[in-house]
């Protein structure tokens, strides 16, 4: 598969948030806000990317070597975790308010499937370096589509007049239902038209 | 060789953990924030409660504001005196930190509900099962109970309450602890009636009915009700009761021999809904002559020969 197949695959048609339903903690929690949204989307986008080419890494030079690939999943969530907490340190470091707006979900990155999902996919795929890197960047780039379409929505609900029972999460639910709805239009089908 | 698996998984792992470890411990120290001290100093003053009274998103950020407004000149200035739990002792805290004085006039305020009308006294249009929430029965018809005013009696509030202040019995009779009440206001905004209501902490009594309906219409529905009848008003004129919309209430602000007129207002009122503020259950009678029924006497007595 070329780069830009791997590309589409992980923005439009294996899109993690709206077709495999995997991160959906900061997709609900952090797109309230526009600001906060694409924050939290690029430090996903960042630790996505090198979590898959560090994992890829670990996979490929520690434990296939040892043959001890049954400790994949820890030490790929190991990797995550440090990574997370990388970024939640440069963040602060450089951005004290978006710091403050991602909150609690900068740290909740770490258990967020959606990392620790690219990371077992470009293992389970058999990528190579630069494809799992790519693989990784591109789902972080799904990610931040999703959250900037989301806050985009979002910020609307805040002047628009909704029924009280629906306020809140539960309206951000029903719309991320349809928006997944709309996204099953992107299929293999499409990915053939387009990279043949 | 197998053993050698065992010795590698360890190996790898306990690497790879204490690589991560070190790598993050010397970025940590490279790229440490400084913390503002006066910041610090500030929230220590501050209760902790992050209830949002003050109008900033919790103490720490109440903290920072009052910091930033007292170095820049541009910035608004932030009034040190905006937390309610904390009241006039961390106010003068505030300002003992900041080097200024300030004059703490503001009275304590702490919330009410304002309806008596529990489900054995107030008449009921149907019986309501679903989930135990004020607003999810709200959403119902404006609620179980004929009067469209009262307490809904499932206790959001006392979910909401960050202090634990409010307290509600069997039949429904939601009742706040005016010690505990810090005055955030947060019940106020859940309660979908608006049966919830501030009153000064040191208000002896409150008419307990938020009923707008006219006198016959409460009647019909509930025996604790206010029927703005106008008899508080009258007879005791100088206890500050208002009667508008059908409703009486009380103007803390009256001056007067207040104390014993509302007292005398609070016998006189023909449905008994002007109420002692304190906790029913302290073995003080709420109201000062008995109710409706004769168990809540016995249970008061009883109480009552507790405590002496």
């Amino acid at each position: 598969m070329t780069y830009i197949g791997i590309i589409i695959t992980f923005v439009l048609i294996e899109n993690f948030i709206l077709t495999q339903f995997l991160g959906l903690c900061p997709f609900i929690g952090v797109s309230r806000k526009m600001d906060s949204a694409v924050g939290m989307g690029f430090a996903v986008i960042f630790v996505m990317s090198l979590a898959s080419l560090i994992t890829w890494a670990i996979y490929n030079l520690i434990l296939i070597p040892l043959n001890i690939r049954f400790l994949q999943t820890i030490t790929f969530i190991l990797v995550i975790a440090a990574l997370v907490q990388l970024v939640e340190m440069v963040i602060q470091k450089i951005s004290t308010p978006l710091y403050k707006a991602l909150g609690i979900y900068l740290p909740l990155i770490t258990t967020n499937c959606a990392v620790l999902g690219i990371a077992l996919i470009a293992v389970r795929r058999e990528y190579n370096a630069l494809e799992s890197f790519i693989a990784g960047f591109a789902a972080g780039g799904g990610f931040l589509l999703a959250i900037v379409l989301m806050a985009a929505l979002r910020e609307r609900f805040e002047t628009e007049w909704i029924p009280k029972p629906f306020r809140g999460v539960a309206i951000a639910f029903v719309t991320a239902g349809l928006m997944a709805l709309a996204f099953m239009a992107f299929d293999k089908a499409l990915l053939k038209n387009l990279v043949g | 060789m197998n053993l050698y698996r065992i010795l590698y998984a360890f190996l790898s792992v306990s690497g790879l953990g204490i690589l991560f470890g070190v790598g993050l411990a010397v970025v940590s120290r490279v790229l440490a924030v400084k913390k503002d001290e006066l910041v610090e100093k500030l929230e220590e003053a501050l209760p902790g409660l992050n209830c949002g009274a003050c109008g900033h998103a919790g103490c720490s950020s109440y903290a920072e504001a009052i910091a930033v407004s007292s170095r820049s000149e541009e910035a608004e200035e932030v009034p040190l005196t905006l937390c309610l739990p904390g009241g006039a002792e961390a106010a003068s805290a505030l300002a003992e930190i900041m080097g200024v004085e300030v004059d703490y006039t503001e009275s304590r305020k702490v919330a009410q509900v304002h309806c008596r009308g529990t489900r054995d006294v107030s008449r009921q249009a149907f019986r309501y099962t679903g989930v135990a929430d004020c607003n999810a029965l709200f959403a119902l018809f404006g609620g179980d109970k004929i009067c469209p005013y009262g307490c809904l009696g499932l206790g959001s509030c006392i979910r909401v309450c960050p202090v634990d202040a409010i307290d509600c019995d069997e039949q429904g009779g939601v009742w706040v602890d005016r010690d505990t009440c810090i005055g955030c206001g947060k019940c106020i905004d859940v309660c979908p009636t608006g049966v919830m209501k501030l009153l000064p902490y040191d208000a002896d009594y409150l008419v307990a009915c938020n009923s707008k309906d006219k006198g016959p219409v409460v009647r019909k529905y509930c025996s604790v009700g206010c029927i703005g009848c106008k008899i508080c008003e009258k007879k005791t004129p100088e206890a500050g009761f208002v009667v508008g919309e059908f409703l009486s209430h009380i103007d803390y602000e009256a001056a007067g021999d207040r104390a014993e007129q509302r007292e005398k207002a609070a016998q006189s009122c023909p449905t008994k809904c002007i109420v002692r503020n304190a906790k029913p259950r302290s073995g003080e009678e709420l109201i000062p002559a008995a109710v409706s029924a004769d168990k809540k006497e016995k249970e008061e007595s009883d109480s009552k020969q507790q405590n002496t």
